[in-house]
């Protein structure tokens, strides 16, 4: 039953994958990554984890596709790729590794898998999650949040313009 | 019920997929996108595992992976506005001050 679910949230997420890497135009890629995203949440919620389905939805595609939406906006039309390619054969040597890397990681997770017990009642809903977190995990939370303010704080100063050379800055 | 065999071969067929586009593409805003699909890639591993050991920790890290992304990406997006700003670029190639 849940392959019915899955088969296509999978194949939805590989397609989106292969539009990301595949595309001529960012914008494109931005809407790509957009339907993998959105494929994930699926899967998420198949594996009994709703509060971060909710929290992917919200945050990766509510905020962070948005961010480079605008971005993309912002650098629009002169944003491609130049037609040389300096380094020979980088295609060549990255789909080999590529492959192999593939390979090795197929065959570690199938090593690693067990059967599936049921999931208990209430597993993955917001209340655990919140236990776990704000319990367990306070120190970690508050950091977050320390890290949240950095990256804002950053982005400002990368974006600001800087006063005129040769005036001492104030 | 779906094996957590098949997540994980889900989440490496992205994360192989992540690390194509970082190596092939040079366009700095799609380079950015195929980081952010490996992360998305690992997430799911962590939720997967999570579920097979019923165990709620992969799950509270996927919330920390989501906000490290968050601020990732907000400042990688706002270095790529100032060097094309200054260099009117975003091709990672063009970008090659610091090369040996």
């Amino acid at each position: 039953m849940e392959w019915v679910i899955f088969v296509p949230a999978a194949a939805l997420a590989i397609a989106g994958g292969v539009g990301v890497i595949a595309a001529r135009q960012p914008v494109h890629s931005a809407i790509a990554l957009l339907v993998v995203l959105a494929a994930l949440a699926v899967t998420y919620l198949l594996l009994a984890a709703q509060f971060i389905a909710v929290l992917q939805v919200i945050v990766y595609a509510g905020a962070i596709v948005v961010l480079f939406l605008f971005v993309i906006m912002l650098l629009h039309a002169r944003s491609g790729e130049g037609p040389v390619e300096k380094l020979p054969r980088q295609r060549v040597a990255a789909a080999v590794f590529a492959a192999l890397f593939l390979a090795a990681l197929i065959v570690g997770s199938v090593a690693a898998t067990r059967p599936l017990a049921t999931a208990p009642e209430g597993f993955g809903t917001a209340q655990q999650v919140g236990e776990a977190l704000f319990v367990t995990y306070l120190l970690p939370f508050e950091l977050a949040s320390v890290i949240l303010m950095v990256g804002i704080i950053a982005a400002v100063v990368v974006v600001k313009r800087g006063p005129p050379a040769g005036r001492g800055g104030r | 019920m779906v094996p957590v065999a098949a997540y994980l071969a889900l989440g490496a067929v992205l994360f192989t997929m992540g690390i194509v586009g970082v190596l092939v593409r040079r366009n700095a805003l799609i380079v950015f996108m195929s980081i952010e699909l490996m992360l998305n890639s690992v997430n799911l591993a962590f939720i997967a595992f999570a579920r097979q050991h019923l165990n709620i920790d992969g799950q509270v890290i996927v919330f920390f992976v989501l906000v490290v992304a968050a601020v990732e990406v907000v400042v990688g997006l706002a270095l790529i506005v100032e060097i094309f700003r200054s260099r009117s670029t975003v091709d990672i190639d063009d970008v090659d001050l610091m090369r040996g």
